[in-house]
């Protein structure tokens, strides 16, 4: 653990990812540096078509990236091979957010958790792979009976727990969790939430953890990383960015959070004017600076620069100490 | 503004298969006022939609049938309304709906203009001639904030905010003294329901719409709705105004759990306390409260004999644990 200081698990160096439509090119992910440590969670969150999620299948090589480095350990994982990246994800795994349409609707329940084990081969007898589909499934809390039941019979809650111990079966050291609690009703959100903190607690695990959800971001992240157009525009412990957010766009965000309580019933709440600009070639500049009040003309012209404000805390905003 | 409106009293519908039966709403009763706006919260499977579609006869024939219970407005009982009369005088033009998916509840082959127009032009008892029904959709776009110009344009032109606009357009097109939202804003990010739920208030103060706001997010109801029903397997475990509901120490077991599942933004805590288990089988429910399998305070009683009402002013809560003082 003591390397876990210096090398972070997950780094990504000023990662693109550019799909092409048509004559022009629609920038997903723009220019990212992000660090994740050792058995920390870093929460990515942004509103949809912000990059989040293929930024999460970058960093997985799911999808290729345009350019920039990953690294995973300090090494760098975006130019290895096919067959050199399908033994790095055994380290590598991801949790999806549909738990309808991402598991196999043919396959048991313990079919479903065994598949990854017998694509990668890591077990040496029947017996040995057996006993780890009981061992995953007690610790995601899925019950014996439902050894040989098939996914459509399950609620969604269960079925989330199954891809959560598909993603542990082969010990991965990190996981990207997609949106794994959007799907569900609060109850068992709660649930689900719980899980993924008891076993980040029991094996070390690292995540990154995408959402759409504020509240749950807080809930389960060390670090926050704010997503607008591809770009993170504000990263900063999770504690610190909800007492002190500097972007503009995370106050906005922020504010727009519906609170259970009636303190806030009457206060205004500061609504952001329009909707997210074309992520299609956009011109260079702060992305959010259309729909800020704030903008002015420094706004433009070239992107604003990723700075350290305080200890830990970045803003890509060139005003952020002023607002 | 306190003359009754609504007024539902021991509502239980059930969806009859071959198979099985459904009890999807089992004795519920509450009121509205006009003017007023109400929170319907609950799980999925609650049976949260199947009371608004109730409310608008809008079940699905032969399988939905409503056992027993009224649904009165203004004195007259839907449940007895000729289809004709139903269709004519309340579906569109006195109780309107949104529905939860902008997405798929707009027609994709028709201008937005038209899918407006086209509830006026039913709806047309007092014979408006075709200008003023252009005038009327021009307004009403303009009353949720698109430009008049947009009439035009299809709905794949829209993003989703938009359309969820759009929708809302046609709903208040008529004027309905009831609106019914069915989570208006879940498939929506949340600076974009940031924006839809403040136009929603403002709408409601201008043009006086009662509100029966469905939803699982305790956080709209805070901001938007001035009574709250909580709704648990088919039944209204709690009702009240909101300070009953978001003020008061008191609350039904599963109310809690539903505030315990809620990440809290302000206190930082190391665990949810999510309820455990899972809502039951609506074509199996338990014998006393429908509630008991999973709640932490369950007695031998609850087990037996389904609770009373709970009555403290406008605070009711249907538990035992309230009992003895009811």
């Amino acid at each position: 653990m003591t390397a876990s200081n210096k090398v972070p698990m997950i780094e990504t160096r000023n990662l693109k990812k550019y799909f092409k439509v048509k004559k022009s090119f629609l920038h997903a992910v723009d220019n990212i540096n992000l660090t994740i440590d050792e058995g920390k969670t870093l929460g990515v969150v942004g509103e949809s078509g912000c990059g989040k999620s293929t930024l999460g299948r970058t960093i997985l090589r799911l999808l290729e990236p345009t350019s920039g480095e990953i690294l995973f350990n300090g090494k760098d994982i975006s130019k290895l091979s096919k067959a050199q990246m399908r033994e790095m994800r055994k380290d590598m795994q991801i949790i999806f957010q549909d738990p309808y349409s991402s598991i196999n609707p043919r396959l048991s329940v313990s079919e479903i958790i065994a598949e990854p084990m017998i694509v990668n081969k890591t077990f040496k007898s029947k017996d040995e792979l057996l006993r780890r589909i009981d061992e995953l499934m007690e610790i995601v809390g899925l019950a014996e009976r439902l050894y040989n039941t098939y996914p459509h019979e399950l609620d969604g809650g269960r079925r989330q727990r199954i891809g959560v111990a598909r993603a542990l079966a082969l010990d991965p050291k990190f996981i990207v969790c997609d949106e794994p609690v959007s799907a569900l009703d609060v109850s068992i959100q709660a649930q689900i939430l719980n899980l993924l903190m008891d076993l980040q607690d029991n094996l070390g695990l690292t995540y990154m953890f995408i959402t759409h959800d504020l509240s749950v971001v807080k809930h389960i992240s060390t670090e926050i990383a704010v997503l607008y157009l591809g770009q993170c525009v504000e990263k900063a412990p999770s504690d610190e960015l909800f007492e002190n957010p500097m972007h503009p766009y995370t106050k906005a965000l922020l504010s727009a959070i519906p609170v259970p309580s009636l303190s806030m019933r009457d206060k205004e709440i500061k609504v952001i004017k329009g909707e997210v600009t074309s992520p299609i070639d956009p011109k260079p500049g702060c992305r959010f600076a259309a729909r800020c009040e704030f903008a002015t003309d420094a706004c433009l012209g070239k992107d604003p620069e990723f700075r350290e404000i305080s200890p830990g805390h970045f803003c890509a905003c060139p005003f952020a100490e002023k607002l | 503004m306190s003359e009754k409106l609504l007024e539902i009293k021991d509502l239980e519908v059930i969806y009859q298969t071959d198979e099985e039966t459904v009890h999807a709403v089992n004795g519920i009763s509450f009121d509205l006022n006009a003017g007023e706006s109400i929170g319907i919260v609950g799980e999925t499977g609650a049976g949260k939609t199947t009371t608004a579609l109730s409310i608008l006869r809008l079940l699905p024939e032969k399988t939905g049938i409503v056992k027993a219970g009224s649904i009165t407005m203004d004195g007259v009982n839907l449940l007895e309304v000729p289809e004709v009369e139903m269709r004519d005088i309340y579906r569109g033009e006195r109780i309107s709906m949104i529905f939860q998916d902008p997405m798929t509840s707009l027609n994709p082959v028709l201008r937005v203009g038209e899918q407006i127009a086209e509830a006026l032009i039913y709806h047309n008892s007092d014979h408006k001639t075709k200008e003023q029904i252009e005038k009327r959709v021009e307004e009403t776009l303009e009353l949720v904030g698109i430009p008049r110009a947009r009439k035009n344009d299809f709905p794949h032109q829209f993003s989703g905010g938009m359309k969820q606009r759009v929708v809302i357009a046609i709903a208040l097109a008529c004027e309905p003294d009831l609106l019914i939202a069915d989570e208006p804003t879940t498939a929506l990010d949340v600076t974009i329901q940031a924006q839809v739920l403040a136009m929603m208030v403002e709408l409601r103060r201008k043009l006086g719409t009662a509100l029966i706001m469905i939803t699982h997010d305790l956080g709209i109801v805070a901001q938007v709705c001035d009574k709250v029903a909580v709704m648990y397997a088919g039944e209204l475990v709690e009702k009240g105004t909101v300070e009953d509901i978001f003020e008061s120490d008191k609350h039904h077991p599963y109310t809690d759990g539903l505030f315990g599942s809620i990440p809290n933004l302000t206190v930082k805590s190391a665990r949810l306390s999510p309820i455990e288990g899972l809502i039951p089988d609506p074509t199996d429910l338990p014998k006393g409260c429908k509630f008991s399998p999973r709640c932490p305070k369950c007695m031998d009683i609850c087990k037996e004999t389904p609770p009373k009402e709970y009555v403290d002013g406008t605070h009711c809560i249907a538990c035992h644990l309230f009992g003895g003082k009811a």
